[in-house]
């Protein structure tokens, strides 16, 4: 380590401003804001967006668009109410937190992998039928079984453990709780794609029949990359069903399902902030576009928003922010390549050429 | 036939074991031991009729799923949202005319159209971009569901079908035979039936039309090789839009027939939505045939679900659909 000291020092100076702005805003943002902006707006979108980010690594580092990354994360809040304690009188086998939380997570991304060896032979568009099958069929599970899953009515009274004399259902440490996570799975994100295997992943996005040449087991590489994604998404899906305190169909339904989608798509799937954005950019709209129009109106507005970046930005609001910056600093100079060579790496358009 | 039997001697016996098992279950009076052993004959046999009926109106959903994947590799999952429009629109016109048959015509002409111009201003701009496409099916399924919520609200409507295929047939087959020697024969609603022979005719149409007819020769020809068929001086833009047309024309029709046999409410998109793909999935995708095959194993799968496992139904068609992929990738008829 003694080699390169000061990284800390190096980022600071040279690096951008955002680079240690954005973490100081996060970390003040609880002493700026009211208990609504800190949990409803600040921790709901964190963990929406972690739970996009696993969409985001898959889809844009995979080249799978998955659509049961939601699924995976209610099956560990389901898995929570089972192992751990509910009010409701059925199952609830009170684990203490540590045992239940670990135990959820584990078994929901092994449940991700699953997912993952089902359409793994299978590639481009068929991943995405495959795993809304998938997320369709376990909506119509939990609303059938009553046994297991409590049927129609579901699970209610999880709540998060107290430790260390603090009670983590309280505001500020909530969010505190869903930054961390959520900022840690951003920096595994990011350090993962440059590791080998987040580029042999990349690889495989751009050429599986290439890299299966090379002598790379492409489908163990994808399984894995369901696998890590679904760790991800149960992480966040514990912090849900923390922040609801309940869990039902209704959590795990088709329109969650695609609100996921909607999130990473518009916050841009080519850098793992995007899905953040995307989150915020949705839970903004969802709590404040009701003042607009009508509130039952909800899904037409989201509907026509994600219609409007998939039609005119298929980068997302990342893309365009790229776009614009592009136009500013090239003062109106540039050609299409240039702004195609500035986004970075291959598009995720490209995933479907099989 | 001959080829087949040839090739596959043992699959020909088993198949055909399997057949003259089923058929004497069928038509036979049952024995005391097996009724002990699986239940009343009843329960069986209606179970069966039911799936067979199912499948039909789940080939009638797919078909058009798959018919425009076929062509066009575009995944259609506004599928769903056009059988439930269909539904709605036929279920209106049906009460406006007071002619359950001019719903079922007006559902099928309405929606077709809406599918061809979703081709003609969606879809032809982002031609050979799947997953563009795939993510404005989902935006477009987004926003009509909702808009149908907003003119239909949350109600349960139900057709009333035509007065000749109300009530229920009496069928040839002998349900059980009672102590005092009285036969009583198995009855099973009209309508039902009616809408399993709807679906074969649908299906002897939809061949026909494509293995018979000069555009249905250029459509199995697109789905072979798009831009040889274009290359070759067919207008491919007017095959897209007339094959986006009876793709979505299905849709609404079996949204007609479906909600007849049921009843229309939100949330039937998402289940119609999720039969179309398991059924392609299973059967392979781009194949009618497939479409038949799969849809026959799924609504068969999905009775014999809810009569003998009620509340694990789903989890049966989830086993088939990852035994398929597990097998059979592509699919059971489908092309590599």
């Amino acid at each position: 380590m003694k080699n390169r000291p000061g990284i800390l020092e190096q980022l600071l100076v040279k690096g951008p401003p955002s680079l240690w702005l954005l973490p100081a805003f996060l970390l003040l943002y609880p002493a700026m804001s009211s208990d609504f902006f800190t949990v409803q707006i600040g921790a709901y979108s964190l963990i929406l967006g972690t739970i996009s980010l696993s969409l985001m690594m898959l889809a844009g580092y995979g080249g799978m668009v998955s659509l049961a990354q939601l699924t995976v994360a209610g099956l560990a809040g389901y898995l929570m109410a089972i192992f751990g304690e509910n009010s409701v009188g059925v199952m609830g086998f009170g684990w203490p937190w540590w045992i239940t939380s670990v135990w959820a997570i584990l078994l929901a991304a092994i449940f991700s992998a699953f997912v993952g060896a089902v359409s793994v032979r299978t590639e481009g568009i068929y991943t995405i039928m495959i795993t809304l099958a998938i997320a369709v069929a376990f909506y119509f599970l939990v609303r059938q079984n009553y046994i297991l899953f409590n049927g129609w009515t579901g699970y209610a009274g999880i709540e998060p453990p107290t430790v260390l004399g603090i009670y983590w259902r309280d505001p500020v440490p909530f969010y505190y709780l869903s930054l961390a996570v959520a900022a840690l799975f951003y920096w595994a994100v990011v350090y993962c794609s440059r590791s080998t295997f987040g580029l042999s992943l990349q690889a495989i996005r751009d050429n599986p029949r290439r890299m299966h040449a090379l002598g790379y087991n492409v489908a163990l590489h994808r399984v894995t990359a369901y696998f890590l994604s679904g760790l991800v998404a149960a992480t966040a899906g514990v912090l849900l069903v923390w922040f609801n305190g309940r869990i039902s169909p209704g959590s795990v339904s088709v329109g969650v399902v695609i609100d996921i989608l909607v999130i990473a798509v518009l916050g841009g799937l080519r850098h793992p902030i995007g899905p953040f954005i995307g989150a915020i950019a949705f839970v903004l709209l969802e709590n404040f576009a009701i003042d607009l129009i009508d509130r039952e109106r909800f899904n037409t507005v989201i509907g026509l928003v994600f219609l409007l970046v998939v039609l005119y930005s298929p980068d997302g609001l990342l893309g365009l922010w790229g776009k614009l910056r592009t136009r500013i600093t090239h003062s109106g100079k540039t050609g299409p390549s240039e702004i195609r060579g500035e986004t970075g790496s291959k598009s995720v358009d490209s995933i479907e050429s099989s | 036939m001959h080829r087949f039997l040839n090739k596959h001697p043992t699959w020909a016996v088993l198949i055909l074991l399997a057949t003259s098992i089923l058929a004497w279950l069928v038509f036979s009076v049952w024995p005391a031991w097996l009724v002990d052993l699986i239940g009343r004959k009843k329960t069986l046999v209606n179970t069966l009729i039911n799936g067979l009926t199912l499948g039909g109106l789940y080939f009638l959903v797919a078909s058009g799923f798959t018919l425009i994947f076929g062509l066009m590799r575009n995944v259609n999952l506004a599928h769903g949202t056009m059988y439930l429009l269909g539904a709605y629109i036929g279920y209106e016109v049906a009460e406006f005319s007071n002619n359950w048959f001019l719903g079922l015509i007006a559902a099928f002409i309405a929606v077709g159209l809406g599918g061809m111009l979703m081709q003609l201003l969606v879809f032809r701009r982002m031609e050979g971009d799947d997953l563009r496409q795939t993510l404005v099916t989902i935006a477009i399924s987004i926003i009509a569901a909702d808009l149908m919520l907003a003119i239909w609200t949350g109600t349960t409507y139900q057709f009333t079908p035509p007065e000749w295929l109300f009530g229920s047939v009496t069928l040839p087959i002998v349900s059980v035979i009672k102590s005092s020697g009285e036969v009583v024969y198995l009855k099973y609603p009209s309508y039902r039936l009616a809408v399993l022979i709807l679906s074969v005719i649908a299906g002897i149409a939809l061949w026909l039309f494509l293995n018979k007819t000069r555009v249905g020769m250029m459509i199995r020809a697109g789905v072979d090789d798009r831009d040889m068929l274009s290359a070759s001086g067919v207008n491919i833009q007017l095959v897209f839009m007339l094959v986006f047309g009876i793709g979505a024309g299905l849709a609404g029709l079996a949204g007609v027939v479906g909600g007849t046999a049921l009843s229309i409410a939100p949330g039937e998109d998402i289940r119609y939505l999720l039969a179309s793909l398991v059924v392609v999935i299973v059967g392979g995708l781009g194949s009618i045939t497939g479409a038949a095959i799969g849809a026959l194993i799924i609504g068969l799968a999905e009775q014999f679900g809810l009569a003998y496992f009620p509340t694990y139904g789903v989890v049966i068609t989830f086993l088939i659909m990852v035994m398929v992929l597990a097998i059979r990738p592509q699919g059971i008829m489908g092309k590599r």
